[in-house]
């Protein structure tokens, strides 16, 4: 049995988002508006697509472009990069 | 169209190799200062180009914000840093005007070439997954006019026009047939930068360039050994208004859109006539203005030995040999492409606002044979009331644009 598995922080987020994506007037994101939805804080489609291109890349995490409608928020993002990691940790372990 | 309705160009923004800013491209244009140099954008040791005509001391980041800096190519940063220095020139603040009412038509004859090029490396170096989403909306060809859109919330009719050098005149007609339709302020020009690897190899195609080494020479149109044309980039944006509004806020004009014209080329092989001739007669005609009435033109001035012929034919045609003083300030910036007569509109306006012809710099006399009379060695004061500029793009886009002076009311001959 697995022993521990890598958590996806709220600050993982943030660090992928806040580097070149979304507008210059985009909120940045927090604990207290990370239930909101992308485009309400300043993040349109490019933006998300381009953090979960990111996510790929520095995190190994892949969001397929079907489950984009899965995570309209930051915090559901956070939620579902950590479902990916823990159904992948198994798999990790053998 | 009468000259009192004809739309006006209320508001400059150049960003070129002769400087940026309005009174240091002017101020260029009249000393001879030359944009043309080495090529630094790149190492270019590997291409047989040495020479081009580049922005100096272009730093975006002082005037784009950072995020947008990141997600456009540079000929959108340029068209951005002109976009704004023309509504602010024009004295136009786009929140004061109903937003459908406000349009942007730009050029452009490349894209984000280097925005591109950057992003294709990475995806045969990395794969697929490095390409970054920005990708899908910077490389594109209206991607200034999108940016310029979204920035100064301008929702009226807007669009892309790709004709390569022809593409930049095109945007002053299509900007007069939206202000004959309900818009009152359009942005109208074009910014290409298409100096990297991939965009110098797409242009090294067309067998025209210049390889010359020397700045001083490089670039000679209507010279009898003449050699081709330096490329480079930047161009201008230019506010052209609906002369009702701008007269109803007291706008200084410094020229109006009297005629346009469009042609195309007839292919090689059908041995009839380039389509230049009959394009300025065509624009002459819809602004309503005889071939004598003309007190400049700004030339195409390709620096082909067949196509400068070729375009002197056509002068020689319309307005009898050495009827016109022709010009070609862009020998001091090379050809920026949809950037370069969108360049050419603003050099234009300038010449009827401050009554001078600019002179073709780096050149001593053309060759005789050309029947053109070339202003060279200095500028050349003169009484102008229309000016018409020309521009021919690769493939065999051609497009005449009829200018009138702006600050006075005048019968058109």
């Amino acid at each position: 049995m697995s022993l521990s598995v890598a958590r996806f922080t709220l600050d993982d987020l943030t660090a992928v988002l806040h580097s070149d994506t979304g507008f210059d007037n985009a909120e940045a994101v927090t604990a207290a508006n990370a239930d909101r939805p992308f485009d309400e804080l300043g993040y349109d489609s490019l933006a998300v697509l381009e953090f979960v291109s990111q996510l790929r890349r520095h995190h190994g995490v892949h969001i397929p472009d079907e489950a984009l409608s899965e995570i309209p928020t930051p915090l559901s993002a956070v939620d579902y990069v950590n479902r990916l990691l823990v159904e992948r940790a198994p798999n990790a372990e053998v | 169209m009468t000259w009192d309705t004809a739309p006006v160009v209320t508001g400059l923004g150049v960003v070129a190799p002769t400087g940026i800013g309005v009174e240091r491209h002017w101020e260029s244009v009249l000393k001879g200062r030359s944009g043309i140099a080495p090529l630094e954008r790149f190492d270019p040791a590997d291409y047989p180009l040495r020479l081009a005509g580049q922005v100096p001391d272009f730093t975006p980041r002082d005037s784009v914000p950072g995020r947008l800096l990141q997600q456009t190519d540079r000929g959108t940063h340029m068209g951005l840093v002109a976009a704004a220095a023309a509504l602010d020139d024009a004295g136009i603040d786009p929140a004061d005007v109903p937003e459908f009412e406000l349009a942007v038509v730009t050029a452009a004859s490349s894209g984000g070439t280097e925005f591109g090029q950057h992003e294709m490396e990475r995806l045969y170096q990395n794969g697929p997954g490095w390409v970054g989403a920005y990708q899908s909306i910077a490389w594109f060809y209206a991607a200034t006019t999108g940016q310029i859109s979204i920035r100064h919330g301008m929702r009226g009719p807007s669009g892309v026009l790709c004709q390569e050098q022809a593409g930049g005149l095109d945007t002053f007609g299509q900007a007069r047939r939206l202000l004959r339709g309900g818009s009152r302020v359009v942005v109208a020009g074009g910014t290409d930068a298409s100096l990297c690897p991939y965009g110098v190899v797409a242009q090294l195609s067309t067998r025209a360039l210049s390889t010359a080494t020397d700045p001083d020479s490089a670039y000679r149109p209507f010279a009898p050994d003449a050699c081709g044309y330096v490329p480079g980039e930047g161009g201008a944006m230019l506010v052209v208004e609906r002369s009702d509004a701008a007269a109803a806020r007291g706008a200084r004009t410094y020229g109006r859109v009297l005629g346009h014209a469009a042609g195309f080329d007839p292919a090689p092989v059908l041995d009839r006539p380039p389509a230049l001739a009959s394009t300025i007669e065509r624009a002459l005609a819809d602004a309503g203005v005889a071939p004598g009435a003309v007190g400049a033109v700004f030339a195409d001035a390709m620096g082909v030995p067949a196509a400068d012929a070729a375009e002197a034919a056509a002068l020689r045609a319309v307005f009898g040999p050495g009827a016109v003083p022709v010009t070609a300030p862009k020998t001091l910036t090379g050809r920026l492409y949809g950037g370069g007569s969108s360049l050419d509109v603003a050099t234009a306006v300038l010449a009827l606002h401050h009554q001078v012809v600019p002179h073709t710099a780096g050149l001593d006399r053309p060759d005789p044979r050309h029947g053109v009379d070339l202003v060279v060695g200095g500028p050349r004061p003169a009484a102008l009331d229309v000016v018409v500029v020309l521009a021919r793009g690769h493939g065999g886009f051609t497009s005449a644009l009829v200018l009138g002076r702006g600050d006075t009311a005048l019968d058109l001959p």
